[in-house]
C-alpha cells in the first residue's frame, strides 16, 4: 500500500514534468509542422539558466526569469533560423533542430562545464511535507505539483477562454486553415515556438533540481518526451497529456517493483537461474516507455488520440 | 518489322550515350580502386593507415544511411543499431570461427565476416523496419529514435549477446585465409577495408540502379504516385530499409574485423547521429556525398578532437550553416562550383567567390577564437590560446573584443559579398 | 448494355463527418466505353474518382471491377487489377526525367516488381515500352529533361503517359485538360482517344465541347448524385440538366464539337 501511494505520486509528478515538455512539442508540431528535436535542450537550458539565475537572486526569481530567458532563445532560434528554412520542408527543419540540440550541448559543456552543477531545492522547500505510513514526503515534490497543476490551468485557460488559443486550437483540428492567417502567420508562428520552449525551460527550472542538472539531461528525457508524442497521437494535446502520466507512473512502479523476470513469469517455467528469467523489473525501466512505443506502433499506430494521419 | 527496328534504334539512342555511360557510372569506380591500391604504394604511415581503415567503414556505413536519407527520404535517428548488431553478428562469427571444430564456421574465411554482419543488418532491418516503416516523415524520425533507444537500453540488459558494458571481443588471426592475407598487421587489414569499402560502395551504388533503387526515389517525391502505378510506398520503404540495414551491418563486419571489439556504446545515439553528420555535412542528394563526409568528419574527429575540446561545437555549427546556407553538402558545392567554372564570366565570379571565402574564413577565425578562449577560461586548466603564436588570454577582455571584431567584420563583409554574387 | 459492367458502383456513399459529400450512386460502365462526368464545381466529381481508384474508402455501398469488389481496396491493387488514373493538378516524379517517370509507371506491370537485382537500364523490354508510350504521347524529345522543368501542357501530358503507361485497360482520367490552351487541349483529346482505343475511359471533364466530342454516355453529378446517365444526345436535352447544372446560359455545343 506505502509503495503504491508513493509511486503513485511520484509518478504524477513524473508524468506532469513529461506533460509540461511534450505539451510545447505538441503544440509547436501541430501548428508549425516541425519536430522540435532540440526540444529537450530548451528544458537543459531552463534548468542552468535557473540554476545561475538562482545564484543570484534566489530561486522565485529564477523560477519566473528562467523560463521567460528561454522564451526568448526559442523566438531567436524561430526568427534566425527556422523561418528561413520554412520552404525547404520539415525534413531540414528537424535537421536543424538536431544540429541546434549539438550545439545547445557543447555550448552547456563549456560555459557550465561536463559534470553536473549543484542545482538544489530551495531551503524554503526543502523539508518533509508530511508522513505517510511512516515515511516522509518531501515538500518540494508538492511544489512541483502545484506548479504542474497551474500551468495545465493556465494553458487550458489559455487555449479555451482567448482569442489567439481559439486560432491555435482550430489550427490543431484543420492544419490547412493555418494557411489563411494571413500576416500574422509568421508572428504566431514565433510565439507558439518560444512558448512552447519557455514551457520547456520551466519544465527544466522545477526538474532540473528535482532530478540531476547536466549537460547530457537533454539526450536522457528528449526521446523519451518524442515517445510521449507518439503513444499519444501526434497533435493531440489530451493524448500527450494521457501518455505524459501513463509512462510517468508505469516508469516510478517499475523501479519500485522488487522482482524479477522468473517472479512473474515462474508459472511460465522460467527459472531464476536463466539470462532472461534474472532480469529485475526496475532494470527496465528505461525500456518501458520504447516498449510502449512498439506496442503502440503494432496495435494502434495513430496513438491514443491521434485522429489526423501524418 | 520495320517498325520494331526504329523502336529498338531509339531505346540505344535514349538516355545517356556509351561514353557518358562511362564517364557517369563506370570512370569514377576505376579511380577508387585505383587510388585504393596506390594508397599504400605511398608508404604511409600506421596512423594513417589507421585512419584509412576508421574511413573505409564509415564510408560504407554513411553510404548505407543514405539509402535511407538521400534515395527514400526517411531520416532515421537510430541508424546505428543495424551497425551495431551486424557488428555484433560478426564479432560472435568471430568466435566462433576460432573455436570451430570443422563444420560451416570451421571453413569460414575471416576475410569474409562483413557477409555474416550483412545478414545480421538486414535481418535486424527486417524485424524492426516492420513496425517502424508503416509511418513515413517525422513520425518515422521519432519512432526510429525511440526503438534505437531501446535497443541500446537492452543491449546493457542482455549480457549473453552485447557483453556488458565491456562488450565482446574476438581474434581476426583465425580460420581460412583469402587471398593470403592472415590480417595481423594493420596494411593486411588495410587490404582487407579496402576490399570491403570497394565492394560496398558498388553494390549500394547498383542497389540505385535497379527497379528497386528507382522506386526508392519515386517514393521519396511522390509517395502517393507510386501507389497509383502499382507499387505499396510502404513495401518499398520496407525493403529499401533493409537493404540499409544490410549495407549498415557490413560496415559492422567490417569494424568487428578492424578493432576486435564491439559494445553497446556502438549501438547509441552518439554514433546514430554521427552518421547523420557524415552523410548530410558530404551532401544526401548525391551517392558521392557521404563519401566525402566520412572522409573529412573522421579525419575530423581523429585529428581534431586532439586540437580542441571543443571539436563537436564546431561540427555542429558546420552541420547547421549546411542545412541553412547549402543543403547540397559538399558534393553539392563542389558541383555547383564547376558548372559555373564553364560559363562566361566565371574568372569574375571566381575571383568574387574566393573573396566571400576569405571573409568567410575571417568570421570563422573569430568564432574560433570565442570559443577557445571560452573553453580556456572554463575548463580550469589555466591554459592560454595561441594561435600562430600570439597569446590570447582568456580574462583579457581584448581577447574578446579582436574575436567579437573579426566575426563582425567577417559577418558583413559576408552579407556585402554574397549580394553582389547574387546579383551576378 | 447486354454485355456485364466492367465497373460498376452499388449506391456508393461517402461523408466527411457531418459532410454527406457522395450520397448514393449507382453507375455501370460497360466495357470499351467512354463515359464523361460532368457536373458543377464541387458536385464531387474528384471525390467519386478517389473511391473508384482507392484513395477513400467509401462510407457505404460496393464498387466492383469486373466483378471483384474494389472499394477499401489499397490503391496499388486496384492498379494492379487493370485500373489506372490520372490527377487534376499534375502528380508527377518532378525530381526525374521524363523518361524515367513513365519508366515508373511501366516497371509494375512489366513483372518487375520490387526487383532488386537487375540493372533498370538492361531491361530491353521495359526500356521498348517506355519509348513505345513516349512516342506516342509525343514527349519522345523531351525524355531526358528533367520533368520539374517541363512546360505546364507538357507535364498534363506527362500525366497522361504515366496513367496509360501500364497498359491497364479501365482508365480514369480527372480533368486532362484542366488549363490548357485550346490547341492544347485538341491535341490532348485527340491523344486520349488513341491511347484510351479498345479501353474503358472514364473522364471529369469541364470542356462541353470535349465532352459530347468524346464520349459515348454521359453522367451529370450534382450535390452528390447522379441526376442523369445516357447518350450525349438525351443529356442535351434533358430538362433536369439543363435545370440543375447548364442553367441559363445553356447554350449546349453543337455536332461540329
Amino acid at each position: 500500500m506505502e509503495t503504491i501511494v508513493f509511486s503513485l505520486l511520484n509518478g504524477i509528478i513524473y508524468g506532469l514534468l513529461l506533460f509540461m515538455l511534450s505539451s510545447g512539442l505538441t503544440l509547436i508540431f501541430s501548428m508549425m509542422g516541425i519536430l522540435n528535436f532540440a526540444h529537450a535542450s530548451f528544458y537543459m537550458l531552463g534548468a542552468y539558466f535557473a540554476y545561475s539565475i538562482g545564484s543570484v537572486t534566489g530561486f522565485w526569481v529564477a523560477l519566473f526569469l528562467a523560463p521567460v530567458l528561454v522564451g526568448v532563445a526559442g523566438a531567436a532560434v524561430e526568427r534566425f533560423g527556422l523561418r528561413r528554412l520554412h520552404a525547404e520542408g520539415h525534413v531540414a527543419e528537424l535537421l536543424f533542430t538536431f544540429g541546434l540540440a549539438y550545439i545547445i550541448e557543447e555550448i552547456v559543456k563549456i560555459v557550465w562545464g561536463k559534470i553536473a552543477v549543484p542545482y538544489k531545492v530551495p531551503a524554503a522547500l526543502d523539508f518533509p511535507l508530511f508522513e505517510l505510513f511512516g515515511s516522509q514526503y518531501p515538500a518540494y515534490r508538492i511544489f512541483m505539483l502545484v506548479v504542474s497543476l497551474a500551468m495545465l490551468f493556465a494553458l487550458w485557460y489559455l487555449l479555451k477562454r482567448t482569442r489567439i488559443g481559439l486560432i491555435i486550437q482550430a489550427a490543431l483540428t484543420h492544419p490547412n486553415m493555418v494557411a489563411h492567417l494571413g500576416h500574422n502567420v509568421q508572428r504566431i508562428f514565433m510565439l507558439v515556438f518560444a512558448a512552447g520552449c519557455a514551457l520547456a525551460g520551466l519544465a527544466g527550472v522545477i526538474g532540473g533540481n528535482y532530478l540531476v542538472t547536466e549537460p547530457s539531461m537533454a539526450f536522457t528525457i528528449g526521446p523519451i518526451v518524442f515517445v510521449v508524442v507518439v503513444v499519444g497521437g501526434m497533435g493531440s494535446l489530451e493524448g500527450a497529456f494521457i501518455a505524459s502520466l501513463l509512462i510517468g507512473i508505469m516508469q516510478t512502479f517499475a523501479i519500485s517493483v522488487d522482482a524479477t523476470f522468473s517472479d512473474l513469469f515462474g508459472w511460465l517455467g522460467l527459472s531464476a537461474s536463466s539470462e532472461l528469467g534474472g532480469i529485475s523489473i526496475p532494470s527496465l525501466a528505461p525500456t518501458l516507455p520504447y516498449l510502449l512505443l512498439v506496442l503502440m506502433l503494432m496495435f494502434r499506430p495513430r496513438g491514443l488520440m491521434g485522429a489526423r494521419e501524418f | 518489322m520495320n517498325q520494331q527496328g526504329t523502336v529498338l534504334d531509339t531505346v540505344s539512342d535514349l538516355g545517356p550515350s556509351r561514353r557518358a555511360k562511362f564517364t557517369r557510372r563506370v570512370l569514377p569506380f576505376i579511380i577508387m580502386a585505383v587510388l585504393l591500391i596506390v594508397i599504400p604504394m605511398l608508404g604511409p604511415s600506421r596512423t594513417a593507415l589507421s585512419l584509412l581503415n576508421a574511413i573505409g567503414i564509415n564510408i560504407v556505413f554513411a553510404l548505407s544511411f543514405n539509402i535511407l536519407l538521400g534515395q527514400t527520404g526517411l531520416l532515421s535517428f537510430g541508424h546505428a543499431v543495424y551497425f551495431g548488431l551486424g557488428g555484433y553478428t560478426a564479432m560472435h562469427a568471430m568466435n566462433w570461427i576460432e573455436y570451430a571444430d570443422g563444420g560451416f564456421w570451421g571453413s569460414y574465411p575471416m576475410f569474409a565476416l562483413p557477409l555474416v554482419g550483412f545478414a545480421g543488418g538486414a535481418f535486424a532491418g527486417a524485424l524492426i523496419g516492420w513496425p517502424s516503416c508503416r509511418r513515413a516523415g517525422i513520425p518515422f524520425s521519432m519512432i526510429s529514435l525511440g526503438i534505437a533507444e531501446l535497443v541500446a537500453a537492452t543491449g546493457l540488459i542482455f549480457v549473453s549477446f552485447f557483453g556488458g558494458e565491456e562488450g565482446i571481443t574476438g581474434d581476426r588471426m583465425n580460420g581460412v585465409e583469402m587471398f593470403g592475407l592472415n590480417l595481423g598487421q594493420v596494411h593486411q587489414v588495410y587490404w582487407f577495408i579496402a576490399f570491403w569499402t570497394f565492394v560496398g560502395t558498388v553494390a549500394m551504388y547498383a542497389f540505385t540502379r535497379t527497379p528497386l533503387g528507382r522506386l526508392t526515389q519515386a517514393v521519396r517525391d511522390n509517395p502517393q504516385r507510386v501507389e497509383f502505378v502499382g507499387y505499396d510506398p510502404q513495401q518499398v520503404r520496407y525493403l529499401a530499409f533493409i537493404a540499409s540495414g544490410g549495407f549498415a551491418g557490413l560496415a559492422g563486419g567490417m569494424s568487428a574485423v578492424n578493432y576486435e571489439i564491439f559494445t553497446p556504446e556502438a549501438l547509441s545515439l552518439a554514433p546514430s547521429g554521427l552518421v547523420i553528420l557524415m552523410a548530410y555535412i558530404g551532401g544526401i542528394r548525391y551517392f558521392a556525398g557521404p563519401i566525402l563526409g566520412a572522409i573529412l568528419l573522421t579525419y575530423m574527429q581523429t585529428n581534431l578532437s586532439d586540437f580542441s575540446e571543443a571539436w563537436l561545437l564546431y561540427l555542429g555549427l558546420l552541420f547547421i550553416a549546411m542545412v541553412l546556407f547549402a543543403p547540397g553538402g559538399l558534393a553539392g558545392v563542389v558541383i555547383d562550383v564547376t558548372n559555373r567554372l564553364g560559363k562566361p564570366g566565371a574568372v569574375q565570379q571566381f575571383v568574387k567567390g574566393l573573396v566571400a571565402v576569405a571573409t568567410g574564413m575571417i568570421a570563422f577565425f573569430g568564432v574560433v577564437i570565442l570559443i577557445e578562449i571560452a573553453v580556456r577560461l572554463t575548463n580550469g586548466h589555466g591554459e592560454v590560446f595561441q594561435p600562430f603564436g600570439i597569446g590570447l588570454p582568456s580574462t583579457s577582455l581584448m581577447s574578446w573584443a579582436i574575436g567579437v571584431c573579426l566575426v563582425a567584420i567577417g559577418v558583413f563583409g559576408l552579407k556585402f559579398t554574397t549580394k553582389q554574387v547574387g546579383e551576378r | 448494355m447486354s454485355e456485364p459492367p466492367v465497373l460498376s458502383l452499388r449506391d456508393v456513399k461517402k461523408d466527411f463527418g457531418p459532410a454527406k459529400v457522395i450520397q448514393g450512386v449507382t453507375l455501370d460502365i460497360a466495357p470499351g466505353e467512354r463515359h464523361a462526368i460532368i457536373g458543377p464545381n464541387g458536385a464531387g466529381k474528384s471525390t467519386l474518382f478517389n473511391l473508384i481508384s482507392g484513395l477513400y474508402r467509401p462510407t457505404s455501398g460496393e464498387i466492383t471491377l469486373r466483378g471483384k469488389t474494389i472499394s477499401g481496396v489499397k490503391p496499388y491493387r486496384i492498379n494492379r487489377m487493370g485500373l489506372s488514373r490520372s490527377f487534376q493538378v499534375s502528380n508527377i516524379f518532378s525530381n526525374m526525367s521524363v523518361r524515367e517517370n513513365v519508366r515508373c509507371g511501366v516497371l509494375y506491370s512489366m513483372g518487375y516488381g520490387y526487383n532488386f537485382w537487375r540493372n533498370i537500364g538492361n531491361l530491353i523490354p521495359v526500356q521498348e515500352k517506355t519509348v513505345e508510350i513516349l512516342d506516342s504521347v509525343g514527349l519522345i524529345d523531351k525524355a531526358d529533361q528533367s520533368a520539374a522543368l517541363l512546360a505546364y501542357a507538357d507535364q498534363r501530358t506527362l500525366e497522361i503517359a504515366i496513367t496509360i503507361a501500364s497498359g491497364a485497360d479501365v482508365v480514369l482520367m480527372d480533368e486532362p485538360t484542366a488549363g490548357m490552351s485550346h490547341s492544347e487541349t485538341d491535341r490532348a483529346i485527340a491523344l486520349i482517344k488513341k491511347a484510351t482505343q479498345g479501353k474503358t475511359l472514364l473522364i471529369v471533364e469541364h470542356d462541353m465541347g470535349v465532352v459530347f466530342g468524346l464520349s459515348d454516355r454521359i453522367s451529370v453529378l450534382v450535390y452528390g448524385e447522379v441526376i442523369a446517365t445516357g447518350l450525349p444526345e438525351e443529356i442535351r436535352n434533358n430538362a433536369l440538366v439543363r435545370e440543375a447544372y447548364l442553367g441559363d446560359e445553356a447554350e449546349l455545343p453543337g455536332v461540329e464539337a
